[in-house]
């Protein structure tokens, strides 16, 4: 008989990083496919112009840094970082952003500062805000819900606009964003920043039809698709409930109390929360545990700054929606805050 | 006047805070050159001598006097890192000349053994251990309190008829790192 | 200290941070009673089964034994002692593989059972109010009982009784996956732990008992019931089943909500901890005079056919139990074999390993059930910072900065981060999605801190001798210097009395000059005689003194082989711990042909010295000439006769014949059969002999070290 010799302990709860990577990328799902519906099929191949790009990018840093390539590529954590930058992009912009941005994430951001569970910066929001600081024309070619488009914007229409700019009938990216009205539009958050800035008030700028019955037309639902995405994530415990619920929460009071001071010039806390990237931040980009604080305190505090960030950015800064800037400040901060919001250990008094 | 005003509050202040200065320079005065205590710290205190200066005070003043960092064999590249960090310098690789015997073939520390048939009870042994770890006189068998042997390797060349060695300390459980790739797994069947 | 005990009777606990569920797997074994094992047919019993020293052995090898009897005394209070399991022979004392994670070896006493179980006499004590508290604690002592929870803390200093106790608590929270022994050990024997637990409460006289349970051992909870159910001062805790409830700290900030202050005992806050095996034993040890021979062992897992709790006697090898338990042994697959439970138990080395006081599990899984215990090579992947690991912690720590700080051998930091409160439960390895072996890190970080500590207090110590030593010298110095001074004023005083006694002293002043001129015109005799026309035999004369003092060396070297070769011999068949030792008779042999070989050395010198001096004469040439090749052939002799004993064959007859054929008086006294009958002479000759033979290897090796290059060029000459 022979023996096998290991440590303690011997037994695990099999939970692994991969399947942990793989669980996100399906709670992701509701949004995606929120996103797909109102916003036809431009995310998705970015998405997978995104995924593609990630995976050949990770083989070669990989093999250049002569890691166990088919552990490490297969983990999941490149697809969803490709994946969450997927859903970020316009939906319209041109091919090589998705490329450009991921190769960026996870050359740069990711394999360069050590690989997964060394990057200090989350590598999607690094990425897209990368991209959008150096190409802001492409990185702003928002498109309004497909209802209310005069070009009907099928697959195939999609993707030759993704790759040459104009559709199979051959209008321009600026003729496919124009409503029938033709006038281009922007997002939500983008309109409301224009008009509020042009002296209107929120009442008359929510008259516009990218805004829809409630909130915002077909944003509410991409939220409440990654909502209920992370809702399951916390049931499955795979995220910490710190973070989002704190980030929300912030979100909430901060826009409450603008909306109580300034009803005219602040929407009200629900859009915060119903448009943008909001809720995709909340549970999928913020948890990212390699980026943010490791403490649940830290975590509470990590997602009321996030959230504080957010609302400033998106009231006083000059971008429409700040969820990737919010982030990589919190990103930067998260270790100053984990080193300050260290648990008490057990028989010590605070603070030893 | 304007002048002769910005020269004399000019000139008040500077006196201010040249005396602030000077009482300060007497106040806080820095007695002694503590870095010598803290490289001797840093040292493993076996006075062996190897680096060439009788002990390690000795070699502690001399680097900081500027001698090279390089020097101390049974610190190893361990010491050396931690001298470089405290003198500000680059970390340089050990200085073979200075080390005796073969220190690369085990990093297990060793203690003198004295083979305890073939002494003569020389003394020799006595007079070259710088920590006072062998005990005999005159005619009579020695031996080593191990627990103060620093394995520094001084006793090893006086000794006229060979009888010490450098002895690896044993592995006990009691001394074990936890490095679960020495256990020695075999097949019992 | 009232609402505490309120809130127990109302059944409200405190809660500890983290905690895990793994799952229990417990009814492998919780639903069959203990089973009496058959008797093994040898019992290996380590000394040391404890936190502490080991005593000293009172037993020899091939001495019966009683069942009970003592064969290790202690002196100090951290040496617990041990005893015969059974009746039987002691057939060894050696280094064996013991129960310890490292699967080094100890001391271990091999006890050949014979099977009758015979008991030594017991002192049975029907009436403990006739006992003194001091007589109890001497009997626990005595009894070699140690804390059987796991950490094997003698229990005599833990049951000395301190003032103020507010809480003795019992853990009977068996957390552990797998294991029941303590569960089984409430169910069947709970009236015996409650009578363990009043002796307790006799000696420490705590204001509140306490018993702490995990909800998940429902018929234990109902027979310590039953069995405590006159006495008030009990209180049976049934606490939620989550891992690691049965820590010490754990229970104790579960049960009263303290906690532990770091780098203190519970005793320090009136608290103490005893395991229910532990009160069974004292118990057992105190009423029936039972000493720690036995234990309630759990050997599960499924790769066993028949997992059940069993009574071991200490020192039965886990074979005997696996094959009790019918472990299936599949081919060519290796099988984690762990003593204790999955979570902290450690993995064993050899199924040789016996069982000691602390083993309360033995756990053989199958690969179905615990895939993690089989895996070849870490599955371990980068830490994504989930922080599962700090959640589940029950000390309240960081894990993963733990593990970062650890694998950078930051040691600072380490302590900055309180590594020394972890107390290794692997939660944290449990639940690590990226499969890290946390644990595995902080140990060895601990044992570095550990090793780190010992060394700067080694250093320290040796710079205060460094320090002691120089001043010693100096101080020696300067005295030496004193004498000096005032031995030559009075030499100066003396010479100028011009007494009688003066010109003594002169006249030997000039004595000792001339010897000394004497001697070195004879050291520089051999030189000169080189250069001498009759220069051919004496440069042979040379040569051949060179080459029998290269042949004394060889004889030496040859001789120091030859021992080191016996030694690493001898420890295979001798019981000796220490491998230089060498049987009596292989070291006489040795001793015999060395003292030959120095006295024939010493011949050679003398001879050699006596030629030298001879020389200038240049009379005897010849004859010395003879002389020395006489003594360089029986050197050549005793060369091959130590090289011969290469086989370890006492060959003193032929050392007999060699020294007779030389005229070498000393040597034929000391092999002499009438000289050697006296008792105290041989010692003498031993130590004479020695003495000798050491300055002879001393004088060869200078002599060799001189000669060395001239030497070369004659040796090859005569080798040609």
């Amino acid at each position: 008989m022979a023996f096998w010799i290991a440590s303690s302990p011997h037994n695990h709860n099999h939970t692994k990083t991969p399947n942990l990577m793989r669980l996100v990328i399906l709670a992701t799902l509701p949004g995606v496919l929120a996103q797909w519906y109102f916003f036809g099929w431009g995310n998705l191949i970015h998405i997978g112009l995104a995924m593609a790009t990630a995976l050949i990018c990770e083989f070669i840093v990989l093999s250049l840094r002569k890691k166990p390539i088919a552990h490490q590529l297969l983990d999941g954590s490149g697809l969803l970082t490709a994946l969450l930058l997927g859903i970020c992009l316009p939906a319209l912009a041109p091919w090589w952003i998705s490329v450009v941005g991921t190769a960026f994430a996870i050359i740069i951001v990711k394999q360069l500062y050590g690989g997964l569970g060394h990057n200090p910066f989350n590598p999607a929001m690094a990425g897209y805000v990368m991209l959008l600081v150096s190409f802001p024309i492409q990185m702003t070619l928002w498109q309004p819900p497909l209802s209310l488009l005069a070009i009907d914007l099928t697959f195939s229409n999609t993707l030759t606009t993704i790759f040459t700019g104009f559709t199979v009938e051959g209008y321009s990216v600026e003729q496919v964003r124009s409503s029938i009205d033709g006038i281009t539009m922007a997002t939500p958050l983008d309109t409301l920043k224009t008009n509020i800035s042009q002296g209107f008030t929120v009442i008359e700028s929510i008259k516009n039809p990218v805004f829809g019955d409630n909130f915002s037309l077909g944003w509410e639902w991409i939220n409440a698709g990654f909502l209920l995405g992370g809702l399951f994530l916390l049931a499955k415990k795979a995220i910490a409930w710190q973070t989002p619920i704190s980030f929300l929460l912030s979100i909430f009071v901060c826009s409450f109390i603008g909306y109580s001071f300034a009803p005219d010039a602040n929407p009200s806390t629900m859009f915060h929360w119903f448009t943008g990237a909001t809720m995709l931040g909340a549970f999928f980009i913020l948890t990212d545990p390699v980026t943010g604080a490791t403490s649940n305190k830290g975590r509470l505090v990590v997602g009321a700054l996030a959230g504080l960030l957010i609302y400033l950015i998106r009231t006083f800064g000059g971008y429409p929606d700040g969820v990737a800037f919010a982030i990589l400040l919190c990103n930067m901060s998260a270790p100053l805050i984990d080193q300050y919001t260290r648990p008490r250990t057990y028989g010590h008094e605070k603070g030893e | 006047m304007n002048i002769l005003l910005a020269i004399l509050v000019l000139g008040g202040i500077a006196a201010v805070f040249g005396a602030l200065l000077g009482y300060a320079s007497i106040r806080f005065k820095v007695d002694g050159d503590p870095i010598v205590e803290q490289l001797d710290a840093l040292l493993p205190q076996t006075q062996c001598g190897q680096c060439g200066y009788p002990g390690c005070k000795p070699y502690a003043q001399a680097v900081a006097d500027g001698e090279a960092i390089n020097k101390c064999a049974p610190g190893g590249e361990d010491t050396i890192k931690k001298i470089a960090d405290l003198m500000g310098v680059e970390v340089q690789p050990l200085d073979e000349s200075h080390v005796k015997g073969d220190t690369a073939e085990s990093n297990r520390p060793k203690v003198a053994f004295i083979i305890e048939e073939d002494c003569i009870g020389c003394t020799k042994c006595i007079q070259a251990c710088p920590v006072d770890a062998i005990i005999g006189a005159a005619k009579q068998m020695h031996t080593i309190i191990i627990d103060e042997c620093t394995g520094c390797d001084l006793c090893v060349a006086p000794c006229p008829v060979d009888c010490i060695e450098m002895r690896e300390i044993p592995e006990t459980i009691h001394n074990w790192q936890w490095d679960l790739k020495t256990i020695p797994v075999k097949q019992v069947n | 200290m009232e609402s505490v005990i309120e809130r127990i009777s109302r059944g409200q606990f405190w809660d500890f941070h983290g905690g895990i569920h793994p799952p229990e797997q417990k009814t492998l074994t919780s639903t069959k009673p203990i089973k009496q094992l058959a008797l093994p047919k040898q019992l290996i019993i380590p000394l040391q089964q404890h936190i502490g020293l080991e005593g000293d052995i009172l037993v020899s090898i091939g001495e019966h034994v009683l069942k009970g009897q003592p064969l290790t005394a202690s002196t100090n209070p951290m040496e617990v002692p041990i005893h015969a399991p059974t009746s039987g022979t002691i057939s060894a004392i050696k280094m064996s593989v013991i129960a310890h994670p490292s699967g080094l070896e100890q001391l271990c006493i091999f006890l050949d059972v014979d099977g009758l179980d015979t008991w030594r006499k017991r002192n049975v004590c029907p009436d403990l109010s006739l006992l003194t508290n001091h007589q109890i604690i001497e009997k626990i002592a005595d009894s070699g009982i140690a804390g059987m929870g796991g950490a094997g803390f003698p229990t005599h200093i833990k049951a000395s009784s301190k003032p103020d106790i507010n809480f003795l608590i019992i853990n009977g929270a068996e957390c552990e996956p797998y294991i029941t022994s303590d569960d089984l050990l409430m169910m069947e024997q709970s009236i015996a732990i409650v009578d363990g637990i009043e002796i307790l409460d006799r000696l420490l006289s705590p204001a509140f008992i306490l018993i702490g349970i995990e909800d998940n051992k429902p018929k234990a909870i109902r027979a310590l019931q039953q069995a405590t159910k006159d006495n008030e001062k009990i209180k049976i805790c049934v606490v939620p089943t989550k891992y690691p409830i049965g820590g010490e700290k754990q229970l104790i900030h579960t049960l009263t909500g303290k906690e532990v202050p770091a780098g203190q005992l519970p005793i320090h806050s009136g608290i103490v901890m005893h395991n229910v095996a532990t009160c069974f034993a004292i118990n057992e040890a105190v009423r029936h005079d039972t000493p720690l021979i036995r234990r309630v062992v759990t050997v599960t897992g499924q790769a066993l056919n028949k997992p059940q709790n069993v009574w071991a006697l200490l020192g039965t090898p886990i074979n005997f139990l696996l094959e009790q338990c019918e472990l299936e042994v599949i081919e060519n697959v290796k099988q984690p074999v762990i003593m204790g439970g999955p979570m902290m138990g450690f993995s064993v080395s050899s199924e040789m390993v016996p069982i000691v006081k602390i083993s309360n599990c033995i756990l053989v899984p199958s690969k179905k059930e615990m895939p993690s215990a089989f895996e070849k090579e870490s599955q371990e992947v980068e830490c994504i910072r989930c922080g599962q690991c700090s959640d589940v912690c029950p000390s309240n720590l960081l894990p993963q900065e733990l593990q970062w700080s650890a694998k950078a051998k930051d040691h600072p930091q380490l302590q900055k981060l309180n590594l020394s409160d972890c107390i290794e439960c692997g939660a944290c390895a449990y639940v690590c999605p990226s499969q890290i072996p946390l644990v595995h890190y902080y140990r060895v970080a601990k044992a570095e801190i550990r090793e780190k500590h010992q060394l700067d207090l080694k250093a320290e110590r040796a710079k205060v001798r460094f320090e002691a030593r120089k001043l010693r010298l100096e101080k020696e110095k300067l005295a030496r210097q004193e004498k000096n001074k005032k031995a030559a004023a009075a030499r100066k005083a003396a010479m100028n009395k011009a007494t009688p006694e003066a010109t003594g002293a002169k006249s030997a002043v000039a004595a000792a000059l001339a010897r000394v001129k004497a001697k070195k015109a004879a050291q520089e005799n051999p030189e000169s005689a080189k250069t001498v026309d009759s220069a051919e035999a004496s440069t042979t004369e040379v040569a051949k003194d060179q080459k029998s003092q290269v042949a004394a060396a060889i004889a030496r070297a040859k001789a120091k082989k030859q021992q080191k070769e016996a030694a690493s011999e001898q420890p295979k068949t001798s019981v000796s711990e220490k491998p230089d030792n060498i049987t009596p008779t292989a070291q006489a042999t040795d001793q015999k042909s060395k003292v030959a070989a120095a006295i024939a050395r010493a011949k050679a010198k003398k001879q050699q010295k006596e030629t030298a001096s001879q020389s200038p004469a240049s009379e005897n040439g010849e004859k010395t000439n003879a002389e020395v090749k006489v003594a360089q052939e029986t050197k050549k002799e005793t060369v091959s006769k130590t090289e011969q004993k290469s086989e370890v064959t006492p060959s003193n007859s032929s050392i007999k014949e060699d020294a007779q054929t030389d005229d070498i008086t000393s040597v034929q006294t000391q092999n002499n059969p009438d000289t050697s009958t006296a008792a105290s002479q041989p010692n003498a000759v031993d130590k004479k002999a020695k003495i000798a033979a050491a300055i002879a290897k001393a004088k060869a090796k200078k002599k060799l070290k001189e000669t060395n290059a001239a030497a070369e060029t004659s040796t090859d000459k005569d080798n040609g």
